[in-house]
């Protein structure tokens, strides 16, 4: 009798304990556990330094609701399941992880903890509905720099440092060429390929082998603050611009502006709607009018017609007047991309696998 | 397509670029004609890195933290004499354990400094000199270290070849029982030098984190380490080769890179391994056959000594 008693009891206390946990669900969670996978050092100056900020101040902004932890360092390659996993079972609610390359490990582990929310930077699988994707138009900053590169530029030579051969880097160096083009026909791109996201020796080494091919004006793809250190040797001859993060040690030359990345708008946002419970799965993209990407000031290195020039194009941008990419534009093989006045379709960003017209030297694949 | 690349910047930046294994691989050098085999070259650079790198840092002046690198490499490379010399430990594995111990602990003491700036290095200012076309930029436009480690080179090979050290040195790296024999203290010499080597490693590495990138980052010296004992085998143990070496080396580096700001056609990837490729390739020529490459290297080379064997 006793015993039933408590078989009954405890089967009662689990049923309970199911309906509990599923009603505390669609309400929201009392308190979430938010994880952060980062490539590189949170003090990297650049990409994971701004994803830690965001993490920071989601932090702040719900105090006692919200418990973060992370995880800095983290090679693209087996390290990233074995990381995630340890997040989800020490009880994360929901994880960002930051990289590109985690893409295929995060859809991995999510199908394997249908209960954690997973959101990946920068990428486009989302196979189980409890992923979802998030980036940034990093291109319409890439716009605006772009015409500061081709206007204060005296040698007419440009160059960018690219990571990986990938549409997010592609978009990038396309919208930048594009618009220093446009500023100043006579301007020539060098792109250099340094096949890591962070490794500030090779970046200092890729830039320096790019000023002495004469180029005066370098924006780079990778995480460090190398390229601008390297930069700064020259004793404001070259220039540059702060990447993913406002680099302001580099004030106000070699750093003319900046790309911020500002993740705080969505972590809040995301996090907030697990609290509340009306988290869905989404595949954001906001770019300067959504906040999450900020041109840094534009220091007095650059004449003042030029940094209103800039600040028009951003304006234009932001209201949604002008898109970056705007016909006619060819494909560096010389075939018609976008015909005069179309607007480039968010899939052909996302799928971007080539050079635009004008551009020197072979994608590698 | 060697149109864009103008002939004289790239050899000043390869000499640029070669600093780090000249200083690594002169210290090898005298390390390996002492009998010793210090497999823990890049862990001795790295813990440089980061020990110069938090002395310039802390102290403010380039200088100073180029000391402070030597004097890391020192008391690191100590470790590894210590464990060979007197506890006669195998040479290979614990050269091999230093690499790994040194990459962690750097890592460990450089918590805290990522994304800082050190102070300068700057540049010896020979006034018109710089100006000269074409050899200005190569010869006199550089920071000390760059003309400190060529001179290192040259010592190196003056005390080898012409002095009573030299001559003792090479004696106990060729046959430490016969220098036993003749009362020169086989451990002692060894020992020195490779404390020698620790401090040539350390200013190498120092010059990675201080002039070259200039910022700490774990794993910064990237191999540096590595390709400073092929070196020394490449040079077959002779001083000015391994200047050559480096040189040749630092160059196809600095060449692959220049190769791709200027638009060349070739993949980026075969650009990249190039100098790796080049560096196994002269290995192999230099080892094959009855060659006096081969034949050069130290009779008594990565041999624990013990008086009482």
């Amino acid at each position: 009798m006793q015993r039933r008693t408590i078989l009954k009891s405890t089967a009662a206390l689990g049923v309970a304990t199911m309906m509990g946990g599923k009603v505390a669900f669609a309400r929201g969670l009392e308190k979430v556990k938010a994880g952060f996978v980062y490539i590189s050092p949170v003090a990297d100056g650049g990409w994971s330094f701004q994803h830690h900020q965001s993490a920071l101040a989601l932090q702040e902004k719900f105090g006692d609701k919200v418990e973060i932890v992370w995880q800095e360092n983290v090679p693209e390659g087996a390290d990233v399941e074995r990381v995630l996993t340890q997040m989800a079972l020490s009880g994360c609610n929901i994880i960002f992880s930051t990289s590109f390359g985690y893409m295929d490990p995060t859809n991995a582990v999510a199908a394997k903890f249908p209960d954690v929310k997973f959101e990946h930077a920068t990428g486009y699988k989302r196979n189980t509905s409890n992923v979802s994707t998030y980036n940034a138009r990093f291109y319409e900053g890439r716009a605006v720099q772009g015409h500061i590169a081709g206007k204060m530029t005296k040698s007419n030579k440009i160059g960018y440092i690219g990571s990986f051969p990938i549409p997010e880097v592609l978009m990038g160096i396309n919208s930048y060429y594009l618009h220093a083009k446009k500023a100043n026909p006579a301007v020539e791109l060098s792109v250099v390929w340094a096949f890591t996201w962070f490794d500030p020796a090779k970046e200092a080494d890729a830039v320096k082998a790019l000023i002495d091919q004469g180029v005066d004006v370098i924006a780079s793809h990778t995480d460090s603050t190398a390229p601008l250190a390297e930069a700064a040797k020259t004793g404001g001859r070259v220039i540059g611009f702060g990447q993913a993060s406002d680099m302001p040690e580099y004030k106000p030359s070699p750093r003319v502006s900046s790309i911020i990345d500002n993740w705080t708008p969505y972590y809040i946002k995301r996090v907030g709607a697990l609290l509340d419970g009306s988290y869905a799965q989404v595949d954001a993209w906001e770019g300067i009018a959504g906040g999450e990407v900020l041109i840094g000031e534009i220091t007095d290195a650059v004449p003042a017609d030029i940094k209103s020039e800039a600040e028009a194009l951003r304006d234009f941008i932001s209201a949604g007047t002008y898109h970056p990419f705007t016909g006619p534009i060819k494909k560096q093989d010389g075939s018609v991309w976008l015909a005069s006045g179309v607007t480039a379709p968010d899939g052909d960003l996302l799928g971007m696998n080539f050079y635009v017209e004008g551009i020197k030297g072979n994608l590698p694949s | 397509m060697l149109g864009g690349i103008n002939p004289s910047i790239l050899i000043a930046s390869l000499m640029v670029a070669s600093v780090p294994i000249i200083l690594a691989a002169i210290g090898e050098l005298v390390v390996e004609k002492a009998g010793v085999l210090n497999l823990g070259v890049e862990g001795m650079m790295i813990l440089g890195a980061i020990c110069g790198f938090v002395t310039a840092v802390e102290t403010g002046s380039s200088y100073l933290g180029f000391f402070g690198g030597a004097l890391g490499g020192i008391i690191f490379s100590l470790v590894f004499g210590i464990l060979t010399q007197v506890l006669m430990s195998n040479q290979v594995a614990t050269g091999l354990a230093l690499t790994l111990f040194g990459l962690g602990l750097s890592s460990l003491i450089g918590q805290g400094y990522n994304g800082i700036k050190p102070p300068a290095t700057s540049t010896i200012s020979l006034g018109p000199l710089a100006d000269i076309p074409v050899l200005g930029p190569i010869l006199f436009d550089h920071d000390w270290v760059l003309y400190f480690s060529i001179f290192v080179v040259a010592l190196v090979w003056g005390i080898l070849k012409y002095t009573r050290t030299g001559l003792i040195l090479r004696a106990v790296g060729e046959n430490h029982d016969a220098a036993h024999a003749l009362g020169y203290k086989v451990i002692r010499v060894r020992i020195l030098a490779t404390m020698f080597g620790g401090a040539m490693a350390g200013l190498g590495g120092a010059y990675i984190s201080l002039v070259r990138v200039p910022q700490w980052t774990d794993g910064i010296t990237a191999g540096a380490g590595w390709i400073a004992l092929a070196i020394v085998v490449f040079a077959s143990w002779k001083p000015w080769r391994v200047l050559l070496g480096a040189y040749l080396f630092g160059g196809i580096t600095v060449l692959q890179l220049n190769l791709q700001a200027a638009g060349a056609v070739i993949p980026v990837q075969y650009l990249s391994m190039s100098p790796y490729l080049i560096t196994i390739f002269v290995l192999v020529i230099m080892s094959s056959g009855k060659g006096k490459a081969s034949l050069n290297a130290p009779a008594a080379l990565c041999q624990n000594f013990h008086a009482f064997r």
